[in-house]
């Protein structure tokens, strides 16, 4: 049903409902763990999966077209940078797949813009945006177009 | 119902939405503006939100100015060419020239990228993709908002922008209701910037069960990019412009890597190439535009559709070949496994290994959206330097509504701008959001607590209307004086499929049925008055579908208005099967009268700007 969670596992710690993009991972109010509310506004998209510190969820394809006995399996390891996946065939098969997921430590290389100089006023008033135009790394700067130099003709 | 809690919050910069458009517009907001306040407003968590959320395997939108791979220009002739003409080139080319930096700075911050072993450079897909490994995409682009928004507030919904009573036509922020606590919120903001998604279930879907989840585009995509400017009377443009799809059966993973790095190919049923059997005919339907290099996609469609409805599908993408090639069989799964997983969990389920099986295409029910490879949305300034008077109305990227801005699905003309050009454009709005505070200098925002109370019982209505209805009846989903928000989509999605042109007919509509459909609408309109939200995850149901609706008849109107069929592959008017270049070489625009209800059309000019 798209995505579902394993009684035995779930510890009801709510990370699926804090991140799921359709606000479908809820917590059961009567058995305490999480649970897809709503299985037909899934996408598939395994941010609930990747978050699960239990690995508690799981996806049974959508049952209108998927039938019964694959598996698609995550883990998501941020320390390491990686991902890596099993898929499993309905008929056994398996293929294995990892990937990295970011090439820096998490967020260091991210600015805090407020803590750099302030820009120009001739910055502010040009067409640049910021880092530019040093960032784009063309000679030249940052292209335009003069309005004398536009193709002929205009279609009402 | 209780007592509902109000949260007030006073900011410059409001943004609405944390997608790549929003997040880059907080970047950038902060860093022409170390004092402003600057606000994010998202009905998720901007970690996994937007059309990002899962991750995506390139990005679809870079230039190489610095190995002279691509100009600007040749970004502005490409997808002129691939809409059949229709751009704003203005737009097109403005984003494009500030792409690079975007990219650049995703790879300086860790988006790992593939790179070409021979030269170094960033490893291509086609002539515009780059090929990242991006599982962690968006994650990384949330950082940079986190770190530079004064608040972002997750899990609100926004529902209506607020205006300004001391001046006409001026935003005044934004009100919603937080889908966790039920609490009312009130953004008062100098300058509001929306960010918010396109427009995925208002066709109805090829899957209906279970699987209805997995559209094309996000779910979550509820059309709030387009409902929200409407509903304040911003014009819109190209809303007829709807996207339909061609990818892998089922779970609609992407064909992009396919044809382009692993350089597979489609064939009919019975292994026969089809496209240009068909040639001849769509050069009846629209002249030279098939003799353009690439063939626009909306053609490829049309050969496609057709060639299936000649009773020779199912089409099939014929993988045997590339697969042979490990490395090729490895990008193949893990294309799918880093933006698109329901593709691989289809075929593990169905025992489909392409190395041995070629697997099915499909051509998806219709979206409508501005990032992708269209450009509905709302009609905007363009930059000073580069646009056409008629183009320019003082900020780059302000909506016909003063201090309203937009970027990504909620810009219209500015197709082809994918991932990287939406967070693009989220900036170039910000800069420009920074220019209009500062010019307003004292001039005040006045939003009174008569508009603010009146908004808060109209978003909790839904809520209203269950309780008392609930009363009626002893239990199930029938009432006779509600209607429950999934009943409400359900009956959208058949109009909008029925009667504007979705899958169960061929894409085809006419000048009687979207009449006819614009009748259904206005009655649904009427029914959803009477929405009935059980709880607060319904509450964001039932207003997510009232958004849907608001932007499904702008769909309708537009398409009435175009009498041609500009894009066959993606609809076609049955009354107007031709492309009209004498008539219809225009862009459509139209304004919702925010007190009647009533819809003006218009045509705006094509400038082509670049030769």
């Amino acid at each position: 049903m798209p995505t579902f969670v394993y009684m035995t596992r779930c510890d009801g710690c709510g990370h699926c409902v804090d991140i799921c993009p359709s606000d479908i991972m809820h917590i059961d109010k009567t058995y305490r763990r999480a649970v897809n509310i709503e299985p037909n506004m899934c996408w598939e998209c395994y941010s609930c999966v990747k978050a699960c510190p239990q690995n508690a969820i799981d996806v049974r394809g959508y049952a209108d077209f998927a039938p019964l006995g694959h598996s698609v399996r995550v883990l998501r390891e941020e320390e390491k940078g990686t991902i890596s996946w099993k898929i499993k065939f309905r008929d056994g098969r398996e293929k294995d797949f990892v990937s990295p997921i970011t090439t820096e430590p998490w967020g260091e290389k991210i600015p805090r813009l407020a803590e750099l100089a302030e820009p120009s006023q001739e910055m502010t008033d040009s067409q640049l945006l910021c880092y530019e135009p040093d960032v784009l790394e063309v000679d030249g700067g940052l292209p335009t177009i003069s309005k004398d130099k536009f193709k002929q003709g205009v279609y009402y | 119902m209780g007592k509902i809690n109000t949260v007030y919050e006073d900011c410059d910069i409001l943004v609405v939405g944390g997608g790549m458009g929003g997040t880059g517009a907080a970047y950038e907001a902060r860093y022409w503006s170390r004092d402003m306040k600057i606000v994010v407003a998202e009905k998720a968590n901007i970690d996994r939100s937007g059309a990002v959320a899962q991750g995506l395997y390139a990005i679809n939108c870079y230039m190489g100015m610095r190995w002279d791979e691509n100009q600007p220009e040749d970004h502005v002739r490409y997808a002129r060419n691939d809409l059949m003409g229709m751009v704003r080139e203005d737009l097109a080319y403005d984003m494009a020239r500030h792409i690079d930096s975007t990219v650049h700075k995703f790879d300086e911050w860790g988006l790992p990228f593939m790179k070409d072993p021979d030269t170094g450079r960033y490893l291509r897909e086609g002539k515009w993709q780059v090929m990242i490994h991006g599982e962690s995409y968006k994650p990384i682009v949330a950082e940079a908002a986190r770190k530079s928004a004064d608040k972002i507030y997750n899990r609100i919904m926004v529902t209506h922008l607020l205006m300004d009573e001391s001046k006409p036509n001026r935003c005044g922020g934004a009100v919603g209701f937080n889908v966790r606590t039920g609490d009312y919120h009130v953004f008062r903001a100098k300058a509001t910037i929306i960010g918010a998604g396109g427009a995925s279930h208002i066709f109805k879907p090829r899957s209906v069960g279970e699987g209805m989840g997995r559209t094309w585009y996000a779910p979550w995509s509820s059309a709030s990019a387009y409902a929200l400017p409407i509903q304040v009377g911003a014009k819109m443009t190209q809303m007829e412009n709807r996207i339909v799809l061609c990818r892998f059966k089922d779970g609609y993973g992407p064909v992009g890597a396919y044809f382009l790095h692993l350089k597979t190919y489609t064939q009919n049923a019975y292994g026969d190439e089809y496209e240009s059997k068909w040639y001849d005919q769509t050069k009846q339907l629209v002249g030279d535009y098939i003799d353009h290099h690439p063939t626009p996609t909306c053609l490829r469609n049309h050969a496609f559709i057709e060639e299936t409805k000649a009773g020779r599908g199912p089409i099939h993408m014929v993988t045997k070949e590339a697969f042979q090639d490990p490395h090729k069989e490895t990008v193949g799964w893990e294309n799918f496994l880093g933006m698109t997983v329901g593709q691989a969990v289809v075929w593990a389920s169905q025992d489909i290994d392409p190395k041995y099986i070629n697997p099915e295409l499909t051509t998806s029910e219709p979206y409508v959206m501005g990032s992708h490879a269209t450009c509905s949305g709302a009609w905007a300034s363009g930059p000073e330097d580069i646009s056409p008077d008629e183009y320019q109305w003082g900020y780059n990227r302000m909506m016909t509504v003063d201090g309203l801005f937009g970027a990504g699905d909620a810009l219209g003309g500015t197709a082809h701008a994918f991932s990287s050009g939406s967070f693009t454009e989220g900036r170039l709005a910000a800069k420009a959001a920074v220019k209009y505070v500062r010019d307003l200098g004292k001039d005040k925002i006045k939003v009174s607590e008569e508009q603010t109370e009146k908004f808060k019982k109209i978003i909790f209505q839904p809520m209203e209307n269950y309780t008392i209805g609930r009363n009626e009846i002893t239990g199930g989903t029938v009432s006779p004086s509600y209607l429950l928000p999934i009943q409400g989509l359900q009956r959208l999605e058949k109009i909008m499929d029925e009667y504007a042109g979705g899958t169960s007919v061929n894409y085809m509509t006419n000048e009687p049925l979207l009449l006819r459909g614009l009748e259904l609408l206005a009655t649904l309109h009427e029914d959803l008055e009477h929405i009935g939200a059980e709880d607060l995850h319904q509450l964001q149901r039932a207003w997510e579908l009232k958004h849907r609706a608001i932007a499904s008849e702008c769909v309708v109107q537009h398409t009435l208005f175009r009498k041609e069929t500009r894009w066959p592959g993606y609809y076609y008017r049955g009354d107007h099967m031709q492309l009209d270049d004498e008539n219809w070489h225009a862009l459509t625009l139209s304004r919702r009268d925010p007190e009647s209800g009533e819809w003006e059309m218009e045509k705006a000019p094509v400038y082509h700007i670049v030769d």
